[in-house]
């Protein structure tokens, strides 16, 4: 199917977490990304799906709160419905909020969209003691309302109905006879086409929307002149905060709306997942929840599992002793030029390097990490971390939400830094890339290291202690000198919920499809680099560069290779370290050093990559140097410190 | 002795424009009114004013008079708002109405229903009156920032007062809505309340500017 064919077009819209995403799968059966952390699904997934011999093509659009839109995924979200022509919008709410999420209902009705109401989530309300009468809600609204329970499937066949047999019909809500006057006013004044009907065009003016704002200027002309002059005289006439009465008119006829539609039952027990919920979200029990979530998911499934067990059956009976052995066979058989013969199979080869480190290390770390963050994710708990750590991190010039990128991180800091844009500020952005860079270690390198280190106790707690100081003092500084504005934390907080099995696996697959699709080319660049050194013996030149600083760091020359690869593989540096550590060449105080600066130092060369796409080249290149400064003067400081304590001697 | 609507609104201009806009005395044309106005001679009368000219000149015997009336203007357009959720040029009109009727205890009885506010709906100050001072004293409080509530407490959203409408925006179509009711949870590590059956969490920074009739 070509993209171009105008096939007629469903779009789901709705606040995050109503189970937007689980309808689209439902109807579509394509992979789309299910999450319930507010606001993760940046992207929009499309899929098609058949009704009565009719072929659709299905958008699941960002979580929206209201057409008036605040984030970048409420932007495309209004993006969409402002732009492309659907045949039908989905309004899908959450049965437990449907007074808190109707007025967004009133505006799409308002805006002329051919809506229909999937009051989604029944079970769960129903089991709050919540009863809707969903006829006479669908009577009072005089648009098509169908209740449903997505999780199981329940109201799938009425959507199905409802899309096929969809008769456009205009409902009307009326407000305060003050306001319509105003309404009618500036929207008289509208002369252009617009896909939005033009009382909802004027509602958004009077509100201030910019994007609206330059569209109308766009789409009037010089005629907008008048447009612009009615609006600043109703806001000046009645110098009150229109946002705010108008989200108080639409509260009173969703009010009127739901009298006699939604009857509650009083007095009920806690469930047990609101009794783990405030479990998780108060301090003395919460910490210990998190320190086991870490030690199981973490520790256990991706450490010792991922990153032991796997990674071993692939990279060494696999590739070390299958594919491997057999490429290098072959390429001596049939490649008569060397360079190319070291360029595919040699010691940076593509083959043996490359792709034998992206799929056989790497992809068993990081998808189990994935698979982990999945579960965790769709239990809703990532709010709740959210909300434990948001004082710490306002400190470090971050807030609670960005939890998500520094936990990331720990999977993998340049799939992190590429999440860093859900940051509502530039300012956070930026700290939080800085803080990636520096003292976050990705799955890779902190399993190496791990392994490393755990022969010496002291190194370990040493190595520890510096990075989490180094992180803390950094984020601090940063907070300080980064301009911009303080941020804030608000969030919704999602019910705890047991993940869907079916959810998670598409989740994983689709962010290991990500990962492979924007990583692996980079490891390719990485290993053609080295080659290419290793060939003009750049690779050498750079090795002798930093034999000087070596020396300043008390450590052996030969680790100065360790840091020149630590750069194109993040844990190759550390696996040099581990080479000269079984060899004997490195004292207890030598190692602390050495491992320290190396975690500090460089970021990966496809994290760089992606520092430079996500903030640009200046701003990378400063980070670039500022961590490199960093870490080799705290490696010098640190060396000097233990030497001068005898702390580990 | 009561003074006609008319000459409160001209004393309600002059404190206007001598003790908010920095004037020594404000012109005839800002008040609206001629030298021939029955209620300058009024309030000339009772020496609250003066007139040179064509300037009107406050007289310190006045000034008591006149910032009542500036309280009482503002305390009346605070009601058409907030209680009455009248806003807009119907409610200013009213509140306009209104003002002259605040009169005998009936503005202490409403600065008290409305706790006693610093600031009209425009933003300007509303003169402190007797009730206000009293209040303040006995420490008393009716609507207070989400900060003040222990956890466990519960009341109704009276009003968001932060001045960045992105925030404003934001809360409100969260459904943190005056008029709604919230039940505060936890204080610590951050806020976090229930509205209706949504939970939130909110920072400090945002909880104060979060305001609670405690029910």
């Amino acid at each position: 199917m070509s993209a171009e064919s105008p096939l007629p077009r469903i779009a789901l819209v709705g606040n995050p977490n109503v189970g937007k995403s689980v309808l689209f799968n439902a109807l579509t059966g394509a992979y789309s990304t299910v999450s319930n952390y507010p606001g993760t699904s940046v992207e929009v997934s499309r899929g098609h799906c058949e009704i009565d011999g009719v072929r659709y093509e299905v958008l699941d659009t960002p979580g929206m709160y209201s057409m008036l839109p605040i984030t970048e995924e409420e932007r495309v979200a209004r993006e969409i419905l402002l732009h492309e022509e659907s045949r039908v919008v989905l309004h899908v709410v959450d049965a437990r909020n449907l007074e808190r999420m109707l007025p967004m209902t009133l505006q799409l009705v308002e805006a002329g969209l051919p809506v229909i109401l999937v009051v989604n989530i029944l079970d769960e309300a129903e089991r709050l003691g919540m009863t809707i009468d969903i006829p006479l809600l669908q009577e009072k609204l005089g648009l098509p309302v169908i209740g449903a329970a997505m999780a199981r499937k329940r109201g799938l066949k009425e959507v199905r109905e409802a899309i096929a047999g969809y008769e456009p019909r205009r409902a009307v809500f009326g407000y305060d006879s003050d306001l319509e006057r105003d309404i009618a006013r500036v929207a008289s004044l509208l002369h252009g086409e617009y896909r939005l009907h033009s009382r909802a065009i004027a509602l958004l003016l009077l509100q201030r929307d910019e994007e609206i704002c330059s569209l109308v200027a766009l789409t009037e002309g010089e005629h907008s002149v008048h447009v612009e002059k009615a609006v600043n005289e109703i806001v000046f006439e009645r110098r009150t905060d229109l946002h705010l009465r108008i989200s108080l008119e639409r509260r009173r006829v969703c009010k009127g709306v739901l009298e006699g539609v939604v009857t509650q039952r009083e007095g009920r027990e806690k469930t047990f997942a609101e009794r783990l919920s405030d479990l998780t979200m108060n301090p003395w029990t919460g910490i210990p929840i998190l320190l086991l979530i870490l030690y199981l998911g973490l520790y256990q499934f991706v450490g010792v599992f991922g990153a032991g067990t796997v990674v071993d059956f692939l990279e060494g009976t696999i590739f070390e002793e299958g594919i491997n052995p057999w490429l290098v066979e072959a390429a001596d058989r049939h490649l008569r030029w060397y360079w190319l013969h070291e360029l595919l199979v040699g010691e940076y080869g593509i083959f043996t390097l490359a792709m034998r480190y992206a799929i056989a290390l790497i992809l068993p770390i990081v998808g189990t990490f994935f698979l982990a963050f999945s579960v965790i994710e769709d239990t809703g708990y990532f709010p709740r971390l959210a909300l434990m750590v948001d004082r710490i991190f306002k400190r470090i010039g971050l807030n609670g939400r960005a939890v998500i990128p520094i936990v990331l991180g720990f999977g993998c800091d340049t799939m992190a830094t590429m999440v860093t844009r859900t940051l509502e500020t530039i300012r956070e952005r930026i700290i939080a890339t800085v803080l990636l860079a520096l003292a976050i270690p990705c799955s890779a390198q902190l399993g190496v290291i791990l392994g490393l280190l755990s022969g010496e106790a002291g190194t370990l707690i040493v190595w520890t202690f510096c990075i989490a100081g180094i992180f803390l003092l950094v984020g601090f500084l940063a907070a300080q000198v980064v301009p911009g504005e303080r941020p804030m934390f608000y969030m919704e907080i999602p019910p705890l919920r047991m993940p869907q099995p079916r959810n998670v696996l598409v989740k994983t697959y689709t962010r290991m499809q990500m990962y492979f699709l924007e990583i692996l080319p980079l490891f390719i660049i990485a290993s053609v680099v080295l080659w290419a050194g290793k060939m003009t013996g750049l690779l050498q030149g750079l090795v002798d560069l930093l034999t000087p600083v070596m020396r300043m760091l008390g450590l052996p020359e030969e680790a100065s290779a360790a840091f020149i690869f630590g750069f194109f593989r993040r844990d190759f540096g550390a696996a040099g370290l581990y080479d000269l550590h079984t060899g004997g060449l490195l004292s207890p105080v030598q190692l602390a050093v050495a491992a320290v600066t190396l975690t500090l130092f460089v970021p990966c060369v496809a994290q760089f990559l992606m520092m430079k796409k996500e903030r640009g080249w200046k701003v990378s290149l400063a980070i670039f140097a500022f961590v490199t400064i960093l870490a080799f003067t705290t490696g010098v400081t640190l060396n000097f410190v233990l030497n001068a304590t005898g702390i580990l001697g | 002795m009561k003074l006609t609507p008319k000459a409160e609104e001209i004393l309600e201009a002059l404190w206007i424009a001598t003790e908010e806009e920095g004037e020594n005395s404000a012109h005839l044309s800002t008040l609206g009114v001629g030298p021939e106005d029955e209620g300058l001679a009024e309030l000339s009368r009772l020496a609250y004013v003066e007139t040179r000219g064509e300037r009107v000149y406050l007289r310190p015997e006045g000034r008591p008079e006149a910032q009542m009336t500036v309280r009482r203007h503002r305390l009346s357009e605070r009601l058409m708002m907030d209680i009455l959720d009248l806003k807009g040029a119907s409610g200013n009109a009213r509140a306009c109405e209104l003002e002259h009727l605040l009169h005998h205890g009936v503005d202490t009885k409403i600065c008290t229903l409305l706790n006693h506010p610093t600031t009209c709906p425009h933003g300007k100050p509303i003169p402190p009156g007797e009730c206000c001072r009293k209040a303040r004293a006995a420490g008393s409080v009716g609507v207070v920032a989400l900060t003040e509530l222990k956890a466990g407490q519960q009341g109704e959203i009276a009003y968001l007062a932060t001045s960045d409408p992105q925030k404003m925006q934001k809360l409100m179509s969260m459904g943190v809505l005056p008029g709604n009711n919230l039940s505060l949870g936890r204080t610590f590590p951050s806020f976090i309340f229930k509205v209706g059956n949504s939970e939130f969490a909110v920072d400090e920074d945002l909880a104060r500017e979060i305001f609670i009739r405690k029910g």
